[in-house]
């Protein structure tokens, strides 16, 4: 159970907090984006890195292999990358949106125009 | 032959209806399409349910992999009660956006607005029928995604950021439920729901297990808007368009509560979430903050969308309060209130937003007097605010029955006064109404007589309707909730 044998999680984990930090910490809404990116990959690490096995093949069976990697997790995250894919693009073109409407990414701005604004409307 | 693949189509349907209807362009062919995609799915979930009903679950094979291998989709007590909601409310609000979109949206953006709509109902239908955890993911997502969009399309340009603020809140949840879902798999090697929960008791209680549990609590809790993870919810119901409210509002949160049910009972199984770790208690406290801050915030709304938003924070307490009572009051309490609620919030986002549509914005300033200018949307506000309070003879009184049965029950009389308490906050938020429609003198922004337009009228009063008859008429709504309930329980190892 040393740090080492376990680097893949450390690493994880790691990411997993930079980019909800980021998401928590920045004004900007394309770098809470950006955190949300980086969040979202690190659970892709979270499933591939225990399905791979040292030494471990493609799942076919062969003569002279036995060890074989878990492809499911590979599969899976495939279907999460895109979901991810999926999000990333759906929220930069909300806040496309947003510029267009308000002129502005960053959060305490817009926050501010609709307290003017949403007296005047 | 068709009916073996009911469950199936349950789902593929309005999903295939979604890219009809982006085809097809015309915004009346789009709106066709999707009220007939709503209401097949509905036909599909009575006989769904009438199916389970008599003869018990339907577990269906998709592309014939047996389960645990191929993803399974499972027909029970309490996913074909939710199925019936979902669907039900679904087939209601495709009606009423016939008119409430046109006059809310862009022309040219009509025929989007109802591809969403059909990929947001596939997605939770989806997410409720399905008994693998990873599809389960993947549904939400779709039916997260669309929500957004829906959300951003509402006429006030906060809706942007409400969308926005939604993505962000959302993502997060979906992704806390993944990684929750992923140290599940690291543990037991399978995905499918069921598997999962008999292979678990050799792993109870290691850390990654209970870590999974934490994960997939606060991620779903985010999008059941709990109590402190809530703060998405009032912004994005206030500023989407009123259709994608009414039928957020009455779907979306429900959806999220019955996975929370369905992993904490059906999965993880009542002795790891009660004995182990003190999850009923976190979730009392939790849903009685709920209740009094938001019953109490929804008091000082000016706005009275905003306000059924907060009620709607506040109701969802009361759900995860008879969650949190794990006994079979308390559960039947918990889901007999996704239908109960669901069916009148469903009714009161929907007479406002025909309230809205001739008021410009449906603020109290706005309202004075409304009972004389638009008479039979006034009532029907009255009639599912007393089912939102728990009057005898609505739908929500049963659910409030049942409560306060659980927790005599569990021997907590003050839950019982609390449960009790509590409503009163609901009558002086449902007064603010009554005082401004009925008290007040209609002023200059009060709308000039007329009512909202028949085809928005109808379906919102079959669902003011359907919460006085499911108050009087209780032979199917209860027996579905306390079945789902002893399922719940009976799945528990």
């Amino acid at each position: 159970m040393s740090l080492a044998g376990h680097y893949s999680y450390a690493i994880t984990v790691l990411l997993m907090v930079t980019g909800l930090y980021i998401v928590i910490a920045r004004g900007n809404l394309v770098k809470k984006l950006i955190g949300l990116a980086i969040f979202q990959t690190s659970v892709y690490l979270l499933y591939i890195a225990p399905g791979k096995l040292i030494g471990g093949t493609a799942p076919i069976l062969a003569e002279g292999f036995k060890v074989y990697s878990n492809p499911l997790p590979h599969v899976l995250i495939l279907t999460a990358i895109v979901v991810g894919v999926a999000t990333l693009a759906l929220g930069l073109a909300i806040v496309v949106r947003i510029r267009e409407t308000y002129g502005s990414i960053e959060e305490d701005e817009i926050l501010a125009a609709d307290c003017d604004g949403g007296e005047r409307a | 032959m068709t009916f073996a693949h009911l469950p199936a189509l349950e789902v593929a349907v309005p999903l295939i209806a979604a890219p009809l209807a982006m085809l097809l362009r015309r915004s009346s062919a789009a709106w066709a399409i999707a009220t007939a995609a709503c209401a097949f799915s509905f036909g599909a979930a009575l006989l769904l349910a009438a199916e389970v009903w008599t003869n018990g679950p339907i577990s269906y094979a998709l592309g014939s992999w047996d389960p645990p291998w191929g993803i399974e989709y499972r027909v029970d007590a309490l996913s074909a009660f939710v199925l019936v909601l979902v669907s039900g409310i679904a087939a209601t609000v495709a009606p009423y956006a016939w008119r409430s979109a046109a006059a809310e949206l862009p022309r040219e953006q009509l025929y989007l607005f109802y591809a969403l709509y059909c990929l947001c109902v596939a997605g939770l239908l989806g997410m409720t029928i399905t008994g693998d955890a990873f599809n389960l993911f993947v549904f939400m997502e779709i039916a997260s995604l669309s929500s957004y969009v829906l959300i951003a399309l509402g006429r006030d340009r906060r809706a942007l950021l409400a969308a926005y603020q939604y993505l962000v809140l959302g993502t997060i949840g979906a992704t806390f439920y993944v990684i929750g879902v992923g140290l599940l798999y690291l543990m037991t090697g399978t995905l499918n729901l069921a598997d999962m929960a008999a292979r678990l008791p050799q792993v109870q209680e290691t850390r990654p297990v209970l870590a999974a549990l934490a994960f997939i609590t606060v991620g779903v809790s985010l999008k059941l808007a709990l109590f402190p993870l809530h703060l998405w919810l009032p912004n994005a119901y206030a500023y989407a368009p009123s259709a994608v409210t009414a039928f957020l509002a009455a779907t979306g949160t429900k959806v999220s509560i019955y996975v929370l049910a369905r992993f904490y009972f059906g999965v993880f199984g009542l002795r790891l979430v009660t004995e182990t770790l003190p999850m009923p208690e976190i979730l009392l406290a939790l849903s009685i903050v709920a209740i009094v801050t938001a019953s109490l915030v929804a008091l000082w709304q000016a706005d009275l969308k905003r306000l059924l938003a907060y009620s709607s924070v506040a109701q969802i307490g009361y759900t995860t309060l008879g969650i949190s009572m794990a006994s079979k009051d308390g559960l039947t309490a918990a889901v007999a209130h996704l239908f109960n609620h669901g069916i009148t919030t469903g009714a009161l986002f929907l007479l406002v937003g025909g309230v809205a549509l001739r008021a410009g914005r449906p603020e109290f300033e706005r309202m004075r007097g409304l009972a004389r200018r638009m008479p039979l949307s006034s009532l029907g506000v009255v009639i599912a605010g007393l089912s939102l309070i728990g009057i005898p003879g609505t739908a929500g009184f049963i659910t409030k029955w049942y409560l306060v049965l659980g927790a005599i029950g569990a021997g907590r009389w003050w839950l019982a006064a609390f449960v009790v308490l509590t409503s009163l906050i609901a009558v002086a938020y449902v007064w603010r109404f009554v005082e401004a429609a009925y008290l007040g003198e209609p002023g200059s922004e009060t709308p000039q007589p007329g009512e909202a337009p028949a085809a928005m009228l109808a379906p919102a009063w079959l669902l003011v309707a359907a919460s006085v008859v499911f108050g009087l008429y209780t032979a199917y709504s209860v027996p579905g909730a306390q079945r789902a309930a002893a399922l719940l329980l009976g799945a528990s190892p």
